[in-house]
Parts: C-alpha cells; structure tokens; sequence
C-alpha cells in the first residue's frame, strides 16, 4: 500500500472533510464514554441537549461559541499567510487586561457609545503589539515563530498574574488576585436580557463576514494569500513580503486580543487567571476544522462551543467526566488533519 | 558478444488518467550503449525508475542477467548490478568522495568502516575507467562534472554491471559532456552495459549503438545509429517534422538598458562583478552560462527582486538602479523567471490570479481586487498564446508544463514589453512547446523588443540571439556576433576562455 498524491481534490471531499472528521471524533470519544461506564447514545443525548435544549443553553453556547471565533480567525488569517501564530492565548489575555485597564483608568466616565469601541481598540492594540513582537524576531533574525509566540503565552499569563496582584488588584476584591473592573458603561450590551450573549457575536460574525471577502476580493488578500502559498513566488511577483506579514499579524493578533476584551467586557467584567480555558489553543483547533475558511470559523466555533457546553451538563447527570468536550475537539483536529491528508493523497493498494 | 544482459518486456505504469509506460519490451546486450530518446513526458524516467526498483509496474517483467528482479526493491536492483545515474544527485557536499561512494555499503551495526580496503577499491576503478578523482576531496567543493564522475563511480563501486545515466549532460559544459561520451565508450569497451536518457539528438548519434525512441508512453521506435539521421529521430520523438523558427535579420534600435559595472556581493561574497552589456531595441542578446556561474542573480537584479551593491543599470540613458519590482513592471519590463513552479507560478492560486499578480495595482480599484477586467486580460492571454488546459478560473497547478509557460510568456508579452528578459525559457518543454515559445520571442523582437535571454542551452542561444555574451564566476565575457559563434567557440566562452578580449 502506498500514497499517491491527487492532481486535484474533488470538491465535495473537501467540503465533507471537517464532517467526517467530527463524526469520526465522536465515534471514537464514544469509546472512551463507554469505557467511562455509560450509555453512549445516552451521553450524547445529554450533550445534545445540553448545548441546545433551552433557551439558556443556546445562549450559553453561543456566548461560548464568541472567543472560539475570534481566536479561530485569529489562527486561519495568520495559517493563511503560513505565519504560525500559536500565541493566540496569551494575546487573548493581554487583550483582557488592557481592556479592563483602559476602562478603569482612562475611559471609565466616557458613554458607552464612546467608550466601548475604545475599549475594543486597546484590547485589539495590545494583541497586536504581542504578535508584532515575534513576527520582528522572524524578520530580522530568521527566529521561529511557532516557539516564540508558543512560549510568549506563558510570558504574558505571567504578565497578567503580576499586575492583577500589583497596579492593577481590584482594591474591593477582598485580596483576591482579580483585576480592576470594567466600568458599567464600558460592558457590552447584552443580546438577548437574562442570558449571557452579548454584542461580541454580532461582532465576531460581522467580522469573519468582513474577512471573507477581503480574503477573497482584495489587493491585500489576494497578496497574503500568494504570500502564504508560496513566497519565492509572490517575492518575484514584487508581493512585498514582510509589509504583508506585519499587516496580517496585526489582523491576527489584533483578533486575538478582542477576543480577550469582549470576554472582559461581555461575561466576566474583570480578569483573573482563569479567563480563557485554552480559548486561544482551541481556537487553532477550530482555524484548522475550519479549513481556513473565515466562514467555515463561524461553524466549527459553534462545534466545539457546544461541545464544551453540552459536555458539562452531561457531567454533571452521568459520571463522565467534562473532560471529554476537550477529548473530542482534540480528536476531531487530529482527524481533520488525517483527513485534509487524505483530501490531497489517494491510497494505491 | 550480443549475450543479453538485461530484458524489460510489457512494463506498463499508469498514473491515475495517465499511461506514463505502455507495453515496453526492451533488451540490452554486454558492451551495448542504448540510448533512451524521447521528450519530456515521453515515460523515459518513469521507466529507468521502475526499472531501478523506485516504482512498481502494474504489470510486465525485468530479468537481470537470466534472473527475475523482483518489482519495487531498489537494494535487489543495486545487488543485481544494476547503477543509476540521476538528474539531480544524490550525494552529500558535505562529506567526502570516499564517504559518499561508501554510503549503503557497510553493515549499519559495525562499529569502525573499513575505509582502507574501500579507498583501494575506488581507487582501482577510478585508474581502470579513467575516472581520476580525489578520494578527500569535499563533494561541496566540486564542480558539476567532477559530481557527476563521483556519481558514476558510485555505481561502479557497486559492482554496477549495467549503468542508466538520466540526461548526463543536462548539467554539464559542452567540453565536459565530450569527456563524459568518451569514459562512456571505454565503459562499454570494457564490457559494461550503458542506458542513457536524452533528449538532445547529436549526443545521441554521437554515441549510443542503438536508440529507442519513446513517444506518449510506447517504445514507437528501434534503430542502430549507423542506420538512421538525426532528422528521422526528430521526427520519431515528435511524431511529425519539427520546424523551429526561423529568424529575420536583426535591425537594432537604440540602447535600452544597459548596465556598468554592476556587482552584487551576498554574505561578503562577490557573485556578480564588473557586468556590462549592453541590450538594444529589436534585438535578442543571449547570455550563455553553465548554471550556478551567476545568471540566476543576473536575472533577479534586472528584474528588481536583488538591488546590485555597485555599478549602475540604465534604462533609455536613466538611472534605473533599484526599481524593485513594481518600478519593473511598470516601466515596460517583461520577466521570465528560470523556475516557473518555483517562481514564476503559485500553483495553488488560479490562472486569473497568476496573470495579474504582478500587475496588481493596475487591476485594483480602490483597494478592491477587479475580477472582470483581470478574467479579460486572461481570457486575451489565453486565446492569444494558444494556453491549454484551463480557464481563468482554473488552479494553474493543473496546467501542463508548456501551457503554464505560454501564460507567464502571454502575460508579459500581451501588451508588447520594451525589454524582456527571458531566463531559460525553453528549459524542460516539449519540442512542439519550445517552437511556441521561440517563435513568440521572435515575434516580440520582431515588434521592436529588446530580448535578453539567459540560457544554458547552446542550440536555443544560436537559434534566437543577434549577439553572444558568456557568463562565467558571475564575470561577462565581451559579446561575440551571432554568426561568429558556433558550439566550439561557445564552449570554449563558457569555460572562461574569451580570447584576448578576456581581462
């Protein structure tokens, strides 16, 4: 047996790919629920409904599904441009401090409709700096960014932990380590009253609509994309190289760091060091299911926002643990890179 | 004497749509040269390389001196005495000639080589065949030719019984390649058996006994070389006569670009040096050179992706030192690159894009990509450079060779360029693709282009260029007329030989 590779893959094997991978996942996380000692059809069924059945648990989820989308846009135009920006976490965290900062400190008398677009721009600003920092190293000194901006996550959860119990302690936390918080007037508006669904879906939809189509019809997208595919290429065609890959950093990041404002803005209202539970590593997770797409981000966000939603609630009336939401969306990235293989390789016996 | 030694019969390879060997049933004798004719795509790789154990035939037999070699096993190839040459080598630069003619030969467990007995041994066959070679010497350190020997050597220090060469001259000067067909010939003399894979007809008749010539797949043709011309095996490549073009006399306008003294030193190392030519309107200059002597550089400077750290280019008088590419293109300069997958082509991007990349801020209009106009552009491209195989809509990855060729060629030339320079055009297309190409060079010169070609390949040079320069160690030689130049001169340009012009 061996692999031959494809002159073309067929449409509807790359539309199906991130499908079959899901379904795969959930085949092969059925074992491990099984093994966990209870019905399968069952704990799918609770996740099921637990990601969808009432109105809170569709509100929960697609107030989960937020940051997973900014995250996993932050990851697709960044994977675009073959620029690996693993540190969409740690981005994710500055983007939350300087947020809460901004608000407190600087913005927090203005009205909100002044006041949250500033916010928005200072979280966005502070991922961008973070991703900047990196990219510069790779530019100038050829220094990878996979390990930088990987390690940079621990540098700046490091940086958040520090000012959260210094200049920025929220004096009426009791001596909790927790950040000063966002004003009342700086909070996003909420979507729907008594949910936690608040304006950054709207946000992140418009968004990953706007970047749909600058990918696709613009100078600048259609220079990243050349860029990405092939850079000796886009070099000769006069694609000016490292001007393309800082503005995508910039986008990349700049997602990044929205995702953690809107999170402080919209949910939490203040920063500790459990905001994010690994939003910006699922967020690759969701770039990849999505094939890059922006709009295919939309989907595979809400995919594995249900399945961290529905898995809890499973938990909690059948004794598996929540555990196998993060089993499962691993799995289906590792399926869907066996399956984007299999969408470039035939098997020859 | 006509003991066979090695026997193909039925080989057949499919790849997917397509029938890469079909049918093919070849013998070779002790001390037979045979020549493997046909043209790119013809299936004379996709057979040495079944032949090597690389692929596995889906259906036909191999024997080996009476012996069935079994299917897909390089090592019982090389046990068999089977030894390949490749196009590209496959030796380490950074090891030595004794360590890479060692490589695959000692038992991985033992804990010391043996390289006493394996120094006497290459030592012995390199005395034997005339291959002279320096066993220390750093392979890196080597020129092409003393590589290709090295690789030879290799096979013979196998035990090689029978020797595939895959086009042994694509690489080398034409003073070395006329060293090459001599050990070849002593090779044979001495009872070896030889293949080699070419596309280039006076090699061919020069040196094999037999030629079988490959078309489409099939083995469509056998002839002894005493008993055919070089004339018939064009025409058995290709399957109809071959006309290349023709050209008029030059008539040469005024100086467009030219360049004094230009340098480009990379790391401290000086690649280009005191360059000075000088290109006018209407005519083609053809810049000749064994590859890696700097043309490639030469082309990236005056297609604005390397600035030059000294001298000065002029465009129409102007200083025109560092445009970059967009300042290129827009001043009127066609380019084509030597690498089109590599550089001249993002295989993953459609035809439209592919067209219009470089010309991309013509087609935007605020800031917005203008698919329309970009189609249009491409659909004229297409149907006026005969491109097949897609539409604008098309991944140019799907495009064969020559068709992807007549795009980056019909992008350039679409709308009549001052200048074009042309890096190895013609390098790895068809014959019928390589007429087209020519022919569309011509036409430009014709409408007043003024053409630099750089090109390894002396027949394409003496086809198309008015005048002749040489580049050598990243040095230009004077020009020489056209019709001064034949392969000899040439040759002897290309080793650095320029007569008492030389500095």
């Amino acid at each position: 047996m061996r692999f031959e590779r494809r002159e073309a893959a067929p449409l509807w094997l790359l539309a199906s790919a991130p499908l079959i991978a899901v379904i795969v996942a959930l085949a092969l996380s059925g074992v491990l629920i099984a093994l966990a000692g209870a019905s399968v059809p069952e704990a799918y069924g609770r996740i099921l409904a637990g990601a969808f059945g009432s109105r809170l648990a569709i509100t929960e989820t697609l107030a989960r599904a937020v940051p997973l989308m900014l995250t996993g846009l932050a990851a697709a135009v960044a994977f675009r441009a073959r620029l690996w920006n693993i540190g969409a976490e740690g981005q994710l965290y500055l983007g939350a401090i300087a947020a809460a900062a901004a608000s407190f400190h600087l913005f927090g008398s203005l009205t909100p409709w002044l006041q949250v677009p500033l916010l928005l721009l200072f979280g966005a600003l502070a991922g961008m700096v973070f991703l900047l920092i990196p990219l510069w190293l790779r530019l100038r000194f050829s220094v990878d960014e996979v390990v930088t901006t990987l390690l940079l996550n621990f540098v700046a959860i490091l940086i958040v932990s520090m000012l959260i119990d210094g200049v920025l302690k929220d004096p009426m936390a009791f001596g909790w380590p927790q950040s000063v918080p966002v004003t009342d007037q700086g909070a996003l508006p909420k979507l729907l009253p008594r949910s936690r669904l608040h304006l950054g879906l709207a946000i992140a939809v418009v968004l990953a609509l706007v970047i749909w189509f600058m990918q696709a019809r613009t100078a600048f997208g259609l220079q990243s994309r050349a860029a990405g595919l092939n850079p000796a290429g886009a070099v000769f065609a006069g694609v000016p190289l490292g001007r393309t890959l800082v503005k995508v950093a910039m986008l990349s990041g700049g997602l990044a760091g929205l995702a953690g404002a809107t999170e402080v803005m919209g949910v939490t209202g203040y920063v500790t060091t459990e905001l994010s539970p690994g939003y910006g590593y699922s967020g690759i997770v969701v770039a990849m299911l999505a094939a890059l797409h922006p709009a295919g981000v939309i989907a595979a966000a809400l995919f594995a926002a249900a399945m961290f939603v529905g898995a809890d609630s499973m938990s909690r009336a059948l004794s598996v643990p929540s555990y196998i939401a993060d089993v499962t969306v691993a799995l289906s990235l590792l399926c869907m890179l066996v399956a984007i293989f299999f969408t470039q390789y035939r098997i020859r016996r | 004497m006509s003991e066979t030694v090695l026997e193909l019969s039925g080989i057949t390879k499919r790849f997917g749509a397509i029938l890469a060997n079909d049918g093919i049933t070849l013998q070779l004798a002790r001390g037979e040269i045979v020549a493997l004719l046909g043209e790119n795509g013809a299936g004379k790789t996709t057979l040495m390389s079944i032949l090597f154990g690389h692929y596995t035939p889906d259906s036909g037999t191999i024997r080996v001196m009476g012996a069935d070699l079994p299917p897909g096993r390089p090592r019982a190839a090389i046990r068999a005495g089977i030894g390949m040459v490749h196009q590209h080598f496959s030796l380490a630069p950074n090891l030595s000639v004794l360590e890479n003619v060692m490589t695959g030969t000692q038992p991985l467990w033992r804990l010391r080589s043996d390289t006493g007995a394996a120094r006497s041994k290459l030592l012995a066959i390199a005395e034997r065949f005339g291959l002279s070679t320096d066993p220390d010497a750093r392979v890196g350190d080597l020129s092409v030719g003393e590589q290709q020997r090295v690789e030879i050597l290799k096979a013979l220090y196998n035990d090689a019984r029978i020797l595939v060469l895959d086009e042994p001259t694509a690489v080398l000067t034409t003073q070395e390649a006329e060293r090459l067909f001599a050990t070849l010939k002593d090779m044979a003399r001495q009872g070896l058996s030889l293949i080699f894979i070419s596309h280039k007809l006076d090699e061919v008749m020069a040196t094999a006994d037999r030629i079988a010539v490959l078309r489409g797949g099939r083995l469509t043709a056998e002839r002894r070389a005493s008993a055919t011309s070089k004339v018939e095996l064009a025409e058995l490549m290709v399957g109809r006569a071959v006309h290349r073009p023709q050209r008029a006399p030059a008539t040469p306008g005024p100086v467009v670009l030219a360049a004094t003294g230009l340098g480009l030193r990379i790391d401290g190392v000086a690649r280009l040096s005191d360059v000075d030519f000088e290109l006018r309107a209407g005519e083609v200059l053809g810049i000749i050179g064994v590859s890696g002597n700097g043309q490639a550089l030469l082309a990236q400077v005056l297609g604005g992706i390397q600035r030059p750290t000294s001298g000065h280019i002029t465009l129409d008088g102007q200083p025109f030192d560092a445009p970059g590419v967009a300042g290129v293109v827009a001043a009127g300069i066609g380019r084509i690159p030597e690498d089109r997958n590599h550089d001249g082509a993002i295989g993953d991007l459609t035809l439209w894009e592919n067209a219009i990349l470089e010309r991309l801020p013509r087609f935007t209009r605020a800031g917005l990509v203008d698919r329309t106009a970009a189609i249009a552009y491409t659909q004229r491209i297409i149907e006026g450079f005969d491109v097949r195989g897609g539409t604008p809509a098309t991944r140019i990855r799907a495009l064969s060779g020559g068709n992807m060729q007549k795009l980056i060629l019909g992008r350039n030339l679409l709308e009549h360029p001052r200048i074009l320079i042309a890096a190895q055009p013609a390098r790895g297309l068809d014959e019928g693709a390589v007429a087209a190409v020519h022919e569309r060079i011509l036409a430009a010169r014709e409408a007043g282009t003024a053409v630099l070609l750089i090109s390894e390949d002396l027949d394409e040079v003496m086809a198309l260029a008015d005048r002749i320069q040489a580049i050598v160690g990243g040095r230009l030689s004077p020009p020489i007329p056209a019709e001064q130049a034949d392969a000899q001169r040439l040759g002897l340009m290309m080793a650095g030989e320029w007569g008492q012009h030389a500095v």
